[in-house]
């Protein structure tokens, strides 16, 4: 029996962020990969679960750009992952509105602070 | 053939008898949801000719007051029988009216009350709707919900081509039926242009494909087909009811451009024996002008992908093929942030023929359809009058 005495899935998640990677989990059960992370696979509800670290390539499932008064214009985006998960996040280093469904992004971590964790975003990568 | 999460409930069973508004719009300052509830519950109960001492059962949610039905039991100083909280966002009143079907048809209550009441536009969006802090969402600052139903709309353009001007389109045919409403918030018309050029708040979303934050609430009193002949108004049954959970993050949610509105649906047709055509008017949570484009493929009335090509040309709109949201919508009505209530009211009255000058003619089946959450629940109830049974 595994224990969340020690360890937390989002605790093990932010680990793997602060040395550059971006973690998933896997059900060996049904052998299908889920996100977010769980203390219990999804469906089966097993523990039988193994962390994977994702090759961080992924394509753009769809996208907004949020207007906030007096800041600049925010995206905001869903990736798929190539490994078969999907998450929130945003694509940076291009204009938001030029973020298309469709688009092949890389995964970077956006470094955290003292009052806030890091987080997965991701870059444009065409070709890959 | 039955609902497939509550298979015991039968078509007919009982009847919505009294249905009411609070006072819509921006309420007087420091005015309680729970004061909303009250004077809603009894208009409601006015409307029907029964009493609070006759009330037995309570289906309460609100996002204000957290324990609802034990709160409103202590404003009312009733001791209900049966009650329930159910809160799963702006569909958790066709929930109840499930639910409150299963009670009475089981006598575990004889007169159930349905109640919302909500200040958030006195006292803002963030303080009425708190969210809740998602590691894996909130970073990224979504400005919920509108983007989520933005990713939506945009996924729904990328694969169908959908345009922001048929989006517009369900602002526009919304505020044409608001006109006709007394009650509604908005009283100017819109034009497509006037929605493509308003403040952009979530792309492809103006403020315009957003519904109104305003304060308001709504009351529905339901007894059993037996009793509700006896009583003031012209019974509403409930033919057909139907409940499903997706998810409760976007971020889950499996197709961006199928809702879960296709189980509720289809539950509740086959408990209701009946099929899209058969319904007179419809009653569309339109949360955003996204909303009503997919409940529309979902339930039935226009293929997959089609749903923006569908309300083009003022279909949806007064003297078009279809009466949808007749009395002006979330859009254009009013939106007191569970909308669910008010939609059903609207199908209630078109079913009793009350709506006036909007009134749709020979009006014996109404769907009203709820969403909660980012397309998190769908809920769907068809009403009928006695010439449906």
């Amino acid at each position: 029996m595994s224990s969340l005495m020690e360890k937390s899935p989002l605790g093990v998640f932010q680990a793997h962020l602060t040395k550059g990677e971006l973690a998933y989990q896997v059900c060996h059960d049904d052998n299908k990969p889920f996100f977010y992370p769980r203390a219990h696979a999804p469906v089966t509800g097993s523990e039988n679960i193994e962390w994977r670290i994702s090759k961080g390539f992924g394509t753009v499932y769809t996208t907004t750009v949020v207007h906030y008064k007096g800041e600049p214009p925010l995206n905001v985006a869903m990736i798929d992952l190539d490994e078969g998960f999907r998450m929130m996040s945003r694509v940076e280093d291009i204009d938001p509105m030029q973020v298309k469904i469709g688009m092949r992004v890389k995964f970077r971590v956006f470094p955290g602070t003292d009052k806030a964790a890091p987080y997965p975003v991701f870059t444009p990568a065409e070709g890959k | 053939m039955a609902n497939a999460n509550l298979a015991g409930l039968q078509r007919g069973s009982v009847a919505v008898v009294g249905a009411a508004e609070s006072d819509l719009g921006q309420v007087a300052q420091g005015t309680h949801p729970m004061d909303l509830m009250a004077q809603a519950t009894m208009r409601a109960l006015e409307d029907c000719g029964l009493t609070l001492k006759d009330v037995d059962g309570l289906f309460v949610a609100a996002t204000q007051v957290r324990m609802g039905p034990m709160a409103f039991a202590e404003y009312l100083r009733i001791k209900p029988k049966y009650f329930d909280g159910t809160v799963i966002g702006g569909s958790s009143f066709m929930t109840h009216v499930a639910h409150a079907q299963a009670a009475l048809q089981l006598g575990l209550c004889s007169v159930a009350v349905i109640a919302y009441g909500s200040t958030q536009r006195s006292v803002s969006r963030a303080a009425a709707s708190p969210r809740d802090f998602n590691p894996y969402e909130s970073p990224y600052r979504p400005f919920m919900p509108s983007t989520a139903y933005a990713m939506a709309a945009m996924r729904h353009m990328h694969q169908f081509g959908t345009t922001r001007e048929h989006l517009a389109e369900v602002a526009v045919s919304a505020r044409k039926w608001a006109l006709m409403n007394p009650k509604a918030w908005e009283k100017e018309p819109l034009t497509i242009e006037q929605v493509l050029n308003a403040r952009m708040v979530s792309y492809p979303f103006t403020v315009r494909d957003c519904c109104l934050v305003l304060d308001g609430g709504g009351a529905i009193v339901m007894v059993r087909a037996d009793r509700a002949k006896a009583l003031k108004k012209k019974p509403v049954y409930v033919l057909g009811t139907g409940e499903s959970l997706s998810h409760a993050n976007i971020s889950s949610m499996p197709d961006f451009t199928v809702t879960a509105a296709k189980e509720s649906g289809a539950q509740a047709y086959a408990m209701a024996g009946m099929k899209p055509a058969d319904m007179n008017m419809l009653s569309l949570y339109d949360a955003f002008t996204i909303t009503p484009i997919l409940f529309l493929e979902d339930l039935g009335f226009c293929p997959k992908g089609e749903g923006g090509r569908f309300v083009a040309g003022g279909t949806i709109a007064p003297g078009g093929k279809l009466a949808v949201n007749t009395s002006g919508g979330g859009l254009s009505y009013c939106h007191p942030g569970m909308y669910g209530l008010l939609v059903m009211i609207e199908a209630i009255r078109q079913v009793r023929g009350e709506c006036g000058q909007r009134q749709v003619k020979n009006c014996n089946v109404a769907l009203a359809h709820g969403n909660g959450g980012v397309f998190s629940s769908e809920c769907t109830v068809i009403f009928g009058a006695e010439a449906t049974l």
